[in-house]
């Protein structure tokens, strides 16, 4: 890998990337079409958020990437590999000690920190897709703020099922202007772009596009005032490992006995949990 | 003592590149590049194509690497071209210019300048040939010997001929509308995204890198009714043009200053395709319009299939999705489609979590409902 120039791109291409992020900064919530360079990782494997993760990374970044919630799933260590085999950048694992966080369809459990930026890499960035396949007519459907499509959806779901019925993605309101896909995180992380003291940068690489939610943006999920807004519910449960309640739980299938076990979705989480209760435990034991 | 988290992820995936590297070498042969650059030309016109990078060495070594997958090759050449600096732009190439190797009309037997077969599997049986099991670098040297002393006997024309246009002739007749030149720059959809609806420039660029197969399956879906297209084929040539770029700092841009940098080889096409127009009385009457196809390298199917591709996007009128130009230029790249379906494959514990919560709420409700 070191015949590649730092991380991966010609300066040229880094730049317009850049550029592509500043006016994404500019317009919360806003999807701005960008070139979209091909990565040695394949399109639909994170090559967004790659993108944006190699154009405004320095020396003194100190990177951490995790995927669906675990910094040691196979797509997050290739990526973790390739930005440090063209950077030599730190890698860790620790939420608080990442500058710069690239994530596929979570939101890390441990609260962001202004001057972190979190990367989302985003499959399918346009909220209005399902109700319109065309480009063309998304496109007029957000510079009109016509979004009765992403409404009626919403609706119709209440009509057949007595509730709202999405599943990750739902869309969100940023800045009271842009309906936006917030990527596939669980509703569960919804609520921590509102407001967010990190800055959050949103990157399709096969679609194209970049968006942004600025340090403390205004962001709402879509739902009726009579049909509120509601996150994937664990009431009742708690981690098996480190029994934290608080946070989006991975459902586990013993299946030698067919016991259902939960279990923390964020991997570093845990084990932080894990370690401080440890140390907790140590300091009394002394006393 | 402090836990420590569990390093499968890592050690599982260097378990696996290990796996695929003994897959290769297992066999203990060893294919040369020359090798693939000598044998297998439609291959490497394929990637070369596919991902718009004028290569061949390169585009054999990818083959090389990807153990002879197209898509796996194509998008290595491309990730490799995400790291090259963009500093020309050609000049316009003339097709005119072309040193034509092969160059038929299915339109006229008998076209200016004559029909060319050249070098093409067209007119080949399609039988395995088991000589080749026995084939031998003495028996190949005395083919060649035989076949290099024929042409000797050949008397060359004096000078280079360069073969006129097939659409020149009937553009004289009045069959084809004469169009002024357009020399707006062309979009580049390597710099910049495609917005909607796209320019005549960014659709032929993003056709011409379109997967082979995706380019062929869709003119054929057209040619065959869902679509509107069902062209004669006016011209086919293959062969070499000549690219030059100007002095980026000089001022003087005439053609004499311009720099040879090399040539690449091309199939061009130029469709016929009768429509109907309205002349100055409101009379419906026919007259004939372009469907152009190119390509790098030797690759008639794919630009044969673009041209008709090209014609049926000049009518977005009709309601085929042929015609659509969303859904023909968004689906045929090949590292956009390979990557996308191959992306399935990553864990989706999350969205699935979720998803499966939103279905027992709404359960739970129909239920107590």
């Amino acid at each position: 890998m070191n015949q590649h120039h730092f991380a991966f791109f010609d300066e040229g291409s880094k730049k317009e990337i850049r550029r592509t992020i500043l006016k994404a900064v500019a317009i919360p919530g806003y999807q701005v079409p960008f070139s979209s360079r091909e990565m040695p990782i394949a399109r639909g494997w994170g090559t967004g958020g790659l993108q944006i993760t190699l154009s405004i990374i320095g020396r003194e970044d100190c990177l951490k990437v995790i995927d669906q919630g675990s910094d040691e799933s196979v797509n997050a260590v290739s990526i973790k590999k390739l930005v440090h085999n063209t950077t030599s950048v730190e890698i860790t694992e620790r939420t608080q000690e990442a500058t710069i966080i690239q994530s596929r369809h979570r939101i890390p459990e441990i609260p962001l920190q202004g001057g972190q930026i979190l990367v989302l890499q985003v499959p399918t960035p346009e909220p209005l897709r399902q109700v319109e396949p065309r480009e063309y007519m998304t496109k007029i459907l957000h510079s009109e703020e016509e979004y009765s499509g992403a409404w009626l959806q919403l609706f119709e779901q209440i009509m057949k099922y007595g509730r709202t019925a999405t599943g990750a993605d739902h869309p969100v309101y940023v800045n009271s202007r842009y309906v936006m896909a917030p990527s596939p995180i669980p509703r569960f992380d919804n609520v921590k772009m509102n407001e967010s003291d990190a800055l959050i940068l949103l990157g399709a690489g096969r679609e194209k596009k970049i968006y942004a939610i600025p340090p403390y943006t205004d962001v709402q999920s879509l739902a009726f005032e009579d049909y509120p807004f509601a996150v994937e519910e664990f009431s009742g449960k708690s981690c098996r490992f480190c029994g934290a309640t608080d946070v989006f739980l991975d459902e586990v299938l013993d299946s030698a006995t067919g016991d259902v076990h939960y279990q923390c979705n964020d991997t570093s989480y845990c084990l932080e949990q894990l370690n401080s209760h440890e140390k907790a435990k140590e300091e009394s034991s002394y006393a | 003592m402090g836990y420590v988290a569990v390093k499968g992820g890592t050690e599982a995936i260097d378990a696996s590149l290990r796996r695929l590297q003994y897959d290769r070498l297992k066999g203990e042969k060893i294919l040369e590049i020359e090798t693939i650059l000598a044998t297998m030309k439609s291959l490497v016109d394929q990637v070369m194509s596919e991902s718009s990078l004028y290569a061949p060495y390169l585009a054999a070594l990818a083959i090389k690497q990807a153990e002879g997958s197209m898509e796996e090759a194509v998008f290595i050449m491309r990730a490799h071209r995400s790291t090259l600096p963009r500093l020309y732009y050609s000049e316009t190439a003339e097709t005119e210019r072309m040193e034509v190797k092969r160059r038929i009309s299915a339109s006229f037997k008998d076209i200016p300048g004559g029909q060319l077969l050249g070098a093409t599997t067209d007119y080949t049986h399609r039988l395995m040939d088991f000589d080749l099991l026995n084939e031998s670098v003495e028996m190949n040297a005395e083919w060649l010997h035989e076949f290099a002393k024929e042409v000797m006997e050949l008397k060359p024309d004096a000078e280079v001929k360069y073969f006129p246009k097939v659409v020149d002739y009937l553009r004289k007749e009045g069959l084809f509308k004469n169009y002024s030149m357009d020399e707006t720059s062309p979009f580049d959809i390597t710099k910049q995204s495609i917005q909607f609806p796209v320019p005549r420039s960014a659709r032929l660029q993003t056709l011409t890198r379109g997967q082979t197969g995706a380019v062929t399956a869709l003119g054929y879906a057209s040619l065959r009714g869902y679509g509107q297209v069902h062209p004669t084929v006016g011209e086919v040539r293959v062969g070499e043009i000549p690219v030059l770029i100007s002095h980026p700092h000089e001022l003087d841009e005439s053609p004499e200053n311009h720099y040879y940098i090399g040539e690449i080889e091309v199939t061009e096409v130029e469709s016929f395709v009768p429509v109907k127009v309205k002349n100055e009385q409101n009379v419906e009457q026919l007259e004939f319009e372009i469907g152009y196809g190119i390509c790098y390298g030797q690759n008639e199917t794919k630009a044969i299939a673009m041209s008709i591709l090209d014609q049926c996007l000049e009518h977005p009128a009709s309601s085929f999705p042929t015609h659509d130009e969303e859904f023909v230029l968004m689906h045929i790249d090949s590292v956009e489609a390979t990557g996308f379906i191959s992306h399935l494959k990553l864990p989706h514990y999350v969205t699935f979590q979720s998803k499966l919560d939103s279905v027992r709420q709404v359960k739970k409700g129909e239920e107590q409902g």
